[in-house]
C-alpha cells in the first residue's frame, strides 16, 4: 500500500516536482487527509502487530517469572474452579492453573512456529535456488513435486503423516515444516529465474566465481526480502496448524501444554459450554497471536514492495 | 475444449498412481505392525494365528505386491475392507461423500455470494468508514482458525443463545423434515464460511477497485449508464476473473475446514470418517480417503480452470 510519494508528513505544496505530479494523480480518488489517514492507519497497524507480538513472546519467554504456579502443579482441591485472584484464568480437571499452563503453551507454540518455518524455508530455499539456477530437468523434478503437495489438502497430508511419525512436539514442527517447503520453494525459483540472466551475474561467472559461491553470495541476498515475508507469514501459518493438529489430539501430546491441546478440552460440551475458562485463554492466545504476525508480515510485504496497493 | 479437457484426465492418471504410491509407502514406515489394527488390543492373539491371519490378509508379502494387489482391487471398483470392523471401503466413504459436499458446498455459497457482494460495496465505497469496518472484519475473519471459529460458534449460538442445534446431521429419532436439516446445516455451514467470506471480499476489493479505473468505465460513465450497469455489468464481469482463481484454490482448504467442523459439530461426513481412520490405524480407510480425496481435488481443479473459459472469453485452452 506504500504510496508513491516517500515525503509523507509534509504538506502538499512542500512536495516538488515528480512528487507533487504523483501526488496529483492519485489524488483523484483521494482526498489528502484521506491519503494521509490511510497511511497512518497501515504504519500504525505494523507497528500495534509488532509490539502486540513482542509482548506475547517475551510473557511465554518470561513464563517461570510470569505465572505463580507450575503448569503441571496439580490440585486435587481446586478443580474446575473459575477465575480468582489465586488463579486468574481458572483452573482446569485436576486443578493446574491455566493461566500458567496457557502461558508455558505460548513456549511451545511459538517454537513449534518458528521452526517449522525455519525447515520449510530451508528446504525452500535450496531446492528453489537449484530449481530457478539449473532450470531444466532439476526444475522440472523440484516443480512437480511442489505440484503434487499444493493439490493436497494440508490436513489430509499432515493427518496422515501426523498418523505414520506419531505425535510430539518435534514430529509437529517437522511435519508442518516439510508440509509447507513448496511455497518458499516457488518463490525463491521464480526471483532465481529472473536473477541468473543479469549481468553481475554473467559478470561473476566471466571472473570464474564457483557456481556455488554465485549462488551464495551473488544471487541469493536478492530473494532474502521475499523470504523474510514469507517466513513472517508462515509462522501464523504453523501455529495455526499446530494448533489444529493438537487440538485435534494428533499434535503436542499433553502433559506438555500448547495453544491447540488446551483447546482439546473444549471437544468435551460440559467444558465448553460451563468451563470457558479452561479453552478461551488459549484461543485468545492464538487470535492474537496470529493477527499480530499477519500485520508484521504485512507492513513488511508493503514495506518491501512499492507497488502493492489495497 | 474437449481435447484440453481429455488431456487433463489423462495427466490426472499417472498424478493419482503417485499420490496413491507415496501414501501406501509412507504407511508401510509407521512404526508397529499393520496387523495390530485388526485385532483388537484386548485380545491378543497366538503366534500361530497371527502368521495365519497375516497370510490371509496378504501382510506376508512385499511391499510393491501388495500395492499392486491394492490397485488391482481399486480397478475393479473394491476398495478393500476396514480393519476397524470389516466394513467395505469404497461404500463406508460413499456414504458420507454427501453430508461432506452439503457442508462444503453451503459454506462456499455464503462464502462466495457474501464475500462479492461485501467486496463489491468495499470498492465502490472505497476508504470509507464502512470500508474500513469491513477491512477489519476481514483481517480477523482471515486470522480466526476454523476449529476456533467453530468452538466460539458452537458455545455462543447453540449453548448459550439456543439459536441451532448443539451439531449433529438431523435430530434423531423425528422423520425426514427439510427444516431441520436446514438447522443444523446453517451454523457449520456459516462458521467454515467466515475464512471465504473475507478473502473474497478482500480479492474483489481490490479486482473491482482496479476495474473502476479503467477506460471502458470511464466511457460507460460518459454514454449516460446508469452506475448500476457499469458497476454490474461492465467492472464486474471484469474483476471476477482474479476472484475465479482465488475461488479454485479455497477447495483444498474447505475441505480442511470440514475436518474440523465435523469433528466439532458431529456432522457425519468425509472428514470424521477420515479422522476415525487416522485414530484406528486403519490402512484401508486412508488409502481409500486418500485416493477418493486426490479425484475430487483434481476434479475442483478441472472444473476452476473451464470456469475461467466461460467467465473470460479471452481465454481459449488448445
Amino acid at each position: 500500500m506504500a504510496e508513491p510519494i516517500t515525503v509523507d508528513e509534509r504538506p502538499a505544496r512542500a512536495l516538488t516536482g515528480d512528487a507533487e505530479a504523483a501526488l496529483a494523480r492519485r489524488s483523484v480518488s483521494l482526498s489528502p487527509r484521506r491519503q494521509a489517514l490511510r497511511r497512518f492507519l497501515r504504519a500504525r497497524v505494523a507497528v500495534t502487530g509488532l509490539v502486540l507480538f513482542v509482548v506475547i513472546a517475551l510473557l511465554a519467554i518470561a513464563a517461570p517469572l510470569v505465572a505463580r504456579h507450575s503448569p503441571d502443579a496439580i490440585d486435587l482441591l481446586a478443580r474446575n474452579q473459575g477465575p480468582s485472584w489465586q488463579h486468574w484464568f481458572g483452573t482446569d480437571r485436576t486443578g493446574r492453573d491455566t493461566f500458567a499452563r496457557t502461558v508455558y503453551a505460548g513456549r511451545v507454540s511459538l517454537a513449534v512456529g518458528f521452526v517449522a518455518v525455519a525447515i520449510s524455508v530451508g528446504i525452500g530455499a535450496v531446492l528453489g535456488a537449484l530449481a530457478g539456477f539449473f532450470g531444466g530437468l532439476t526444475d522440472g523434478i523440484v516443480m512437480r513435486f511442489t505440484d503434487l503437495i499444493m493439490t493436497f489438502p494440508p490436513i489430509v497430508i499432515l493427518l496422515t503423516l501426523a498418523a505414520i511419525a506419531g505425535p510430539g512436539v518435534g514430529m509437529t514442527m517437522l511435519i508442518i515444516g516439510i508440509l509447507n517447503w513448496p511455497l518458499p520453494c516457488r518463490l525463491v525459483r521464480a526471483k532465481f529465474l529472473a536473477v541468473r540472466e543479469q549481468e553481475f551475474i554473467l559478470a561473476a561467472r566471466a571472473l570464474g566465481v564457483p557456481t556455488r559461491r554465485i549462488i551464495v553470495r551473488h544471487a541469493f541476498p536478492s530473494v532474502l526480502d521475499v523470504l523474510i515475508v514469507y517466513a513472517s507469514l508462515g509462522i501464523a501459518t504453523a501455529i495455526l496448524l499446530e494448533a489444529g493438529l493438537s487440538f485435534l489430539g494428533l499434535g503436542v501430546q499433553p502433559p506438555t501444554p500448547s495453544w491447540g491441546n488446551l483447546l482439546n478440552v473444549a471437544q468435551n460440551v460440559d467444558i465448553l459450554e460451563n468451563q470457558p475458562w479452561q479453552w478461551m485463554p488459549a484461543g485468545a492466545a492464538i487470535i492474537l497471536t496470529v493477527l499480530a504476525v499477519n500485520f508484521i508480515g504485512d507492513g513488511l510485504r508493503d514495506a518491501f514492495d512499492p507497488r502493492t496497493n489495497g | 475444449m474437449g481435447r484440453y479437457i481429455q488431456r487433463r484426465i489423462l495427466i490426472s492418471i499417472p498424478l493419482l498412481l503417485a499420490v496413491t504410491m507415496l501414501t501406501f509407502g509412507l504407511l508401510q514406515l509407521t512404526p508397529g505392525d499393520p496387523l495390530d489394527s485388526y485385532v483388537p488390543p484386548d485380545q491378543p492373539l497366538p503366534a500361530a494365528q497371527r502368521a495365519a491371519l497375516r497370510h490371509e490378509l496378504g501382510l506376508d508379502r512385499p511391499l510393491p505386491i501388495r500395492y499392486l494387489y491394492w490397485l488391482k482391487e481399486t480397478l475393479q471398483g473394491n476398495l478393500g475392507y476396514r480393519a476397524k470392523n470389516g466394513d467395505a471401503v469404497g461404500p463406508a466413504i460413499l456414504h458420507r461423500v454427501g453430508p461432506t459436499l452439503l457442508l462444503m458446498g453451503t459454506a462456499l455459497v455464503i462464502g462466495i455470494g457474501l464475500g462479492i457482494l461485501l467486496g463489491i460495496v468495499a470498492a465502490v465505497r472505497q476508504y470509507s468508514i464502512f470500508d474500513m469496518l469491513l477491512s477489519l472484519f476481514a483481517f480477523f475473519g482471515i486470522s480466526l482458525p476454523v476449529y476456533l471459529a467453530g468452538l466460539l460458534g458452537l458455545y455462543l449460538f447453540a449453548l448459550r443463545v439456543g439459536w441451532f442445534p448443539a451439531g449433529g446431521y438431523s435430530t434423531p429419532g423425528v422423520g425426514f423434515s427439510l427444516w431441520d436439516h436446514i438447522h443444523h446445516l446453517i451454523l457449520p455451514a456459516a462458521i467454515i464460511a467466515i475464512n471465504y467470506v473475507a478473502s473474497t471480499m478482500r480479492y474483489t476489493r481490490s479486482a473491482m477497485g482496479e476495474a473502476l479505473n479503467q477506460d471502458y468505465v470511464r466511457t460507460a460513465r460518459a454514454k449516460g449508464l446508469s452506475e448500476r450497469v457499469v458497476i454490474g455489468l461492465h467492472a464486474l464481469r471484469n474483476a471476477l476473473l482474479p476472484v475465479a482463481t482465488i475461488v479454485g484454490a479455497y477447495l483444498p482448504n474447505l475441505l480442511s475446514g470440514a475436518v474440523f467442523i465435523e469433528s466439532i459439530y458431529s456432522w457425519p461426513g468425509m472428514g470424521r470418517l477420515f479422522l476415525d481412520g487416522v485414530d484406528s490405524r486403519d490402512y484401508p480407510l486412508i488409502m481409500g480417503m486418500t485416493l477418493i480425496l486426490a479425484v475430487i481435488i483434481l476434479a475442483a481443479n478441472l472444473l476452476t480452470d473451464i470456469a475461467y473459459a466461460l467467465i473470460d472469453p479471452r481465454i481459449r485452452y488448445g
